[in-house]
């Protein structure tokens, strides 16, 4: 067989997994690779930082449901894709991060630019790989590629000495991967769907706690369809919105820290919670032992590491959301104990005391005159692009508002940092959906402080023909912090003001975009007509209130039923 | 709880910083920790002693399952179980003491593996409860160096 180099292969083989697009920032390490990109239809996109290239590889990801792919020189290329990988890792994101490496001769040598990647990404990859060998080349790309994707995704990360690139090697043929250590379970055990079923048909007060895994499993139909089926309320994480639509009458909205009045109070008093790839993190349960303190609970996860982590769990399901939902639906479909309708009977109290707190704590805000509310501009966003935008976000006040009033009725259309937390995430993220579905509208909701995280990217966007559009929600304060400042710390405002900003009408002008500002209310709806209506890249700066408040909000710390309400 | 881990995992570069990583990161303990090659190159074996409670070491037993390295994880301590530990003590042995010194590694069976003009330096094998008394009887003779191995466990062959 015909020899090639490593770099060929490396395309070749990406090619064969389906990549039609590489996030990257070329050096010296990857040179090679970067000069046999010339030679494929694999679009490669250039950013302007590499944490950029990551987050866009990994936005790519959550909108398609593919593995993203970012390509990394060595040394700093790949430490300042470090934030970006456990980004991705926080929140099972599949993506392949390849970077260079130097010369095997040289490694251990403190070589220019050499940097141990493979030991700094270890605690924040699924799993990562330094090719020392070239005819390990090919087969491990295939393993990452396999890896990211399966099981509970994640990034894998693989290091490419550039030597080993640089070398002849033969391409071995394509087969079957299978790992001897790694079997991920992805059928649910046919006891344990009895059981959880029986357990559905006894509840009096369900609950059902969507995660992202619902999202990553691609399970939105059958998760839709069992809810229906036994009429039980549905709430969600972060993670979790657009599982289930959001402008359902069963959807609570997300529950936790800022979740609604009624998602907290019905999962408080439930005596049967169903989660759904999710994984009980401390911004969705508050203080542990006040959380769902009667229930009997389900948890179907396909990571065993998941289940009885934080919170004990009664009836354990390992498996594939997807599979143990449709397992589940089979079970009631066949059995004769159930019947939908007296089932949803038999939870009418349960319901109209859930809809009691909804109507007495519904999401809301305070009208201020012509002051904008941020609350606002996300709602006239929602109304204006029909809830059908692919929505990023940044993170802090920003993103919780745009978890709370944008209703997502469709997986995949929220696109935020959730276990991490990373400000700057949500415009390279933005980025990689749009040159993913260039037909979309994908809108970044995003703070003053937090798009300056990133916002190198916007060259990157004009560069490559992603018009997306910006909304900042200005209000001159990194303002969660200063919200728990105002709350906790006396109003003592340490280092939150953002005393300087950058004009950012002018700074989207600076980049070849449009930038459109609203200071009232009134202003707000013209403005977002004009940033649809455009086909280039803009920025909306919305001056808002400056000391405006993310609530419902649990204190850290506190049970769950311990709000603070607007 | 006391638990002993029996890991079996690929032996690859960096597989025991994995293993060694997940422990620091997560905040669990290793007390012991003993690694080496199985009859298949390819493969070693862990032995690690670690302490919680239950709870804990469930997830420390999924974590290590999950890392991508690890074939088998399993909880030895749950059954009956063979554990080894050897010591190395360089024990003062002047006129007065040597005797007893001698005596004492013969009630432990132990053997006398370096000799000097001051000094015997003794090997003692046994479980983790038979070092610790060796240890605690010849401290006042005067350890004046002791370096261990760590506990190798092997689970019980079935009897039938």
């Amino acid at each position: 067989m015909a020899k090639m180099t490593g770099a060929q292969a490396i395309i070749k083989c990406l090619k064969e997994e389906g990549v039609r697009i590489i996030f990257g920032f070329p050096g010296g390490a990857v040179i090679d690779l970067y000069d046999e990109l010339l030679n494929t239809d694999i679009k490669h996109i250039l950013v302007r930082h590499e944490q950029g290239a990551v987050h866009a590889a990994d936005g790519y990801a959550r909108a398609t449901g593919d593995v993203g792919v970012a390509l990394l020189t060595s040394g700093p290329g790949a430490t300042n894709g470090v934030t970006a990988i456990a980004t991705a890792y926080a929140d099972s994101i599949p993506i392949v991060v390849l970077t260079g490496q130097v010369p095997t001769a040289l490694i251990g040598n403190d070589a220019f630019q050499e940097v141990d990647i493979v030991g700094i990404t270890r605690p924040c990859t699924k799993h990562n790989y330094l090719v020392s060998n070239p005819d390990d080349l090919v087969q491990t790309i295939r393993e990452a590629f396999y890896l990211a994707a399966t099981g509970r995704p994640g990034p894998v990360l693989v290091d490419l000495p550039k030597d080993v690139v640089a070398s002849m090697i033969t391409y071995p043929e394509k087969k079957k991967i299978k790992m001897q250590t790694y079997q991920p379970n992805y059928e649910p055990h046919p006891g344990q769907i009895e059981k959880a079923c029986k357990g559905i048909l006894a509840a009096k007060r369900p609950v059902v706690y969507v995660g992202g895994g619902v999202i990553l499993s691609n399970a939105s139909k059958e998760l839709t369809e069992l809810a229906h089926k036994i009429s039980a309320p549905v709430t969600m994480t972060l993670m979790g919105l657009g599982g289930f639509p959001g402008t359902d009458k069963q959807s609570l909205g997300m529950l936790g820290m800022h979740g609604s009045y009624a998602a907290n109070m019905s999962v408080a008093k439930s005596d049967l919670l169903i989660a759904v790839g999710a994984r009980f993190d401390d911004r969705v349960t508050g203080r542990l032992d006040a959380f769902a303190p009667h229930a009997k609970v389900i948890h179907i996860d396909i990571d065993p590491t998941s289940i009885s982590k934080n919170v004990k769990v009664d009836i354990p399901i390992v498996a594939d959301c997807r599979a143990a939902l449709q397992a589940m639906n089979t079970w009631f479909d066949k059995s004769s104990e159930f019947d939908p309708k007296t089932s949803a009977e038999k939870l009418q109290p349960w319901l109209a005391e859930i809809a009691d707190w909804q109507k007495k704590h519904p999401l809301t805000y305070l009208e201020k005159g012509d002051v904008i509310k941020p609350q606002y501009v996300v709602q006239q966003l929602h109304e204006l692009t029909g809830g059908d935008a692919i929505i990023t976000t940044e993170v802090g006040q920003n993103q919780m508002w745009a978890a709370q009033f944008y209703k997502f009725n469709k997986p995949r259309h929220l696109l935020t940092s959730g276990g991490l937390g990373t400000m700057g995430y949500g415009l390279p993220a933005a980025i990689g959906a749009k040159l993913a579905f260039p037909d979309a509208t994908v809108i970044d909701i995003a703070g003053d402080g937090s798009i300056q995280m990133n916002i190198q990217e916007l060259a990157t966007a004009k560069q490559w023909g992603a018009p997306v559009k910006v909304a900042i929600l200005n209000n001159g304060y990194l303002g969660m912090v200063r919200q728990w400042q105002e709350l906790f710390y006396n109003r003592r405002y340490s280092a939150t003001p953002m005393e300087v900003t950058p004009d950012f009408v002018e700074l989207a002008r600076a980049y070849g975009a449009v930038g459109l500002r609203a200071k009232t209310k009134a202003e707000v709806v013209p403005v977002i007509k004009e940033a649809l209506a455009s086909d280039n890249l803009v920025i909306m700066d919305f001056v808002i209130e400056r000391e405006e408040g993310v609530f419902p909000m649990v204190p850290a710390g506190k049970a769950t039923t311990e709000m603070l309400l607007v | 709880m006391k638990h002993t881990l029996s890991v079996l995992l690929q032996n690859k570069p960096g597989a025991l910083s994995r293993v060694t990583g997940l422990f620091s990161g997560r905040g669990f303990n290793i007390e012991s920790l003993c690694v080496a090659e199985t009859l298949d190159p390819k493969v070693s074996c862990m032995t690690l002693v670690t302490r919680g409670q239950n709870h804990i070491i469930e997830q420390i037993t999924k974590q290590l399952h999950k890392l991508i390295d690890v074939i088998k994880v399993t909880d030895i301590s749950e059954g009956e179980f063979v554990e080894r530990e050897m010591v190395l003590i360089r024990v003062k042995a002047e006129a007065n003491t040597r005797a007893e010194v001698l005596r004492v590694i013969d009630i432990f069976r132990g053997k006398v593996v370096d000799v000097s003009p001051t000094t015997y330096t003794v090997e003692i094998t046994g479980p983790e409860s038979k070092i610790k008394a060796v240890i605690d009887i010849l401290r006042p003779i005067g350890i004046k160096e002791i370096i261990r191995t760590g506990t190798i466990a092997l689970a019980r062959a079935p009897k039938k």
